[in-house]
């Protein structure tokens, strides 16, 4: 079997004193996608935030290639190819839509450069236009393309969207979701939360489903039945 | 007051302004992007000063001085940075407050084994000991004429690495949200330190260049330091183009507070504070 893009092992998370992860393993192959579940508060953000370095784990292991990054920086972990599109969408209020996207420019860790300032306007006209905005001035949707778009920017191996489509209208969201699916198809890694379980599943190869900052399921997205679906995602 | 009176006060108040600046926008910067209050700020100032003393001594020429100076105090930056700053990032104010009033005392006593508690003067270079003749009986420096110019430059050249360069925008992204920014691979520490060193450089070149006309003398960083602080309530925490319009504003009410109500010169800064805040609470510039 090939190396894991990235692999953690018996992730125990805790903010203060709530121990939040129990033991979670993780694992994505190059190119692969994931669905990744759970009702709200299971521990899917605080899963992420662990990976990529925000929220050191107490225990447990975190590797990139093989690389150990347990402990290492958070800006060290995104060179490494992973990028975020994190809860909430971040985007920076203060800087413009240009600048939102140029400090984020880089080229991936093979020294490929195939998400440029250019293609990423292509990709998105609607922040073509918008360009000399501050980020803080763009529509719930807008903000959501400016994010994805910025984590292209770095020319990743690895994206992973944190409910991307939260609060955004129907059509709004079906554009996110032909975007997020073009990225899946260009053989960027993704990892997807989303709470419509439908498009995850459709998108994704593999699911883990949590609950309560465990892992009560994860196998490939068509042994999902729809008992461990009622079950723990109660739908 | 004539014409001439009025335009040789003018220019005195600009030019302190742009002095003011030039200290006002690192403590902003450093305030406003770290959130630390750094009470020892306008001991780099004082540091700078000295510097020029030595270094002008030693090099026989203020010009020679200041590239070493502005070296020196980069590097005093990097370290006090590593050694100190960065421990206090996550801190409580009042750890930071007692930290950085600890370090003035450890500065001004270094000054004081190392320089002396006398007042020393530097000499303003030769090329621009020059005076530009106004009236018969009234003329202005040369040489504060290039202060103020070198400030506006170094003004513009913030304008323009805040505004303008991939490291500006690091630092403002850093400023409003630091998670996100490391996540897209910004190494925020190294951010973190370049700014501070920035800031004292800033800082100490001011006190190298006001020490032709200010001479240099003990305890000469803690009325800067008050009144930068004055300047940065008034421009907005954080604001660096507040820093520079408050920083004028302050330079001018000053200096003609002086001159025109002599008696009640010390509060004038203070009133125009009062007023600004009682208008804008959170300063010119809100950011
Ligand atoms: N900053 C925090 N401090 C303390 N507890 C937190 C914090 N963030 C999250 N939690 C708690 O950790 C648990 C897991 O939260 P997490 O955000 O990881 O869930 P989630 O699966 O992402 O949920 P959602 O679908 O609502 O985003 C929850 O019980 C939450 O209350
Ligand atoms: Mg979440």
């Amino acid at each position: 079997m090939s190396e894991p893009l990235l692999e953690a092992r018996g992730i125990h998370s805790y903010y203060g004193a709530s121990h939040i992860l129990h033991g979670v393993d993780f694992r994505i192959d190059r190119g692969e996608t994931i669905g990744l579940m759970g009702r709200n508060g299971m521990g899917k953000t605080t899963l992420i935030r662990s990976l990529l370095g925000h929220l050191r784990p107490r225990a447990g292991s975190v590797k990139v290639r093989g690389l150990d990054v347990t402990q290492a920086a958070p800006y060290r972990i995104a060179r490494l190819g992973l990028a975020y599109v994190p809860e909430g969408r971040g985007i920076f209020p203060n800087l413009t839509v240009r600048e939102n996207l140029i400090m984020a420019a880089r080229a991936g860790l093979d020294g490929r450069c195939d998400w440029t300032y250019e293609r990423i306007l292509d990709t998105f006209p609607r922040l073509a236009e918008r360009l000399a905005n501050g980020g803080g001035e763009l529509s719930g949707g807008e903000q959501q393309m400016l994010t994805i778009g910025r984590a292209l920017m770095t020319n990743p191996q690895l994206l992973i969207l944190d409910e991307a489509t939260e609060g955004l209208a129907p059509l709004i969201a079906r554009d996110i979701w032909t975007i997020i699916r073009g990225i899946r198809d260009s053989g960027i890694a993704t990892v997807i939360v989303d709470k419509n379980y439908g498009a995850v599943i459709g998108l994704a190869d593999r699911c883990m489903v949590m609950v309560k900052g465990r892992a009560v399921f994860d196998d490939v997205a068509e042994k999902l039945s729809g008992d461990v679906v009622q079950k723990y995602l109660g739908v | 007051m004539d014409f001439y009176s009025f335009l040789i006060q003018l220019l005195n108040g600009v030019q302190y302004g742009l002095l003011l600046f030039l200290v006002a926008s690192g403590l902003t910067l450093v305030f406003g992007i770290m959130g630390i209050i750094n009470l020892a700020h306008g001991s780099f100032y004082m540091v700078g000063a000295y510097l020029a003393f030595s270094l002008a001594g030693l090099t026989g020429n203020l010009f020679t001085a200041l590239p070493l100076g502005i070296g020196v105090s980069v590097l005093l930056g990097f370290a006090l940075e590593w050694l100190f700053y960065r421990h206090l990032y996550a801190r409580d104010h009042l750890y930071q407050v007692l930290m950085t009033y600890g370090l003035i005392l450890v500065f001004e006593e270094l000054r004081s084994i190392i320089w002396g508690d006398d007042v020393h003067g530097v000499a303003v270079p030769d090329l621009l000991s020059a005076s530009l003749p106004l009236t018969d009986n009234l003329s202005y420096p040369v040489y504060r004429l290039a202060m103020s110019g070198v400030c506006l430059l170094i003004a513009g050249g913030l304008y323009g690495l805040i505004k303008k360069t991939r490291l500006g925008m690091m630092i403002r992204a850093g400023s409003s949200n630091r998670e996100m920014a490391e996540a897209l691979g910004v190494n925020i520490k190294r951010v973190y330190t370049v700014v501070f060193a920035l800031g004292v450089a800033l800082a100490a070149f001011a006190g190298m260049i006001a020490a032709p006309v200010s001479s240099v003398y003990p305890n000469m960083g803690a009325q800067v330091l008050i009144i930068c602080f004055v300047v940065v309530v008034i421009g907005g925490i954080g604001s660096v183009w507040g820093a520079l319009l408050a920083a004028i504003l302050i330079g001018l009410t000053d200096t003609f507070g002086k001159v025109l109500l002599p008696d009640y010169a010390g509060m004038s800064t203070y009133i125009l504070m009062a007023l600004v805040l009682l208008w804008r609470p959170e300063g010119l510039f809100k950011r």
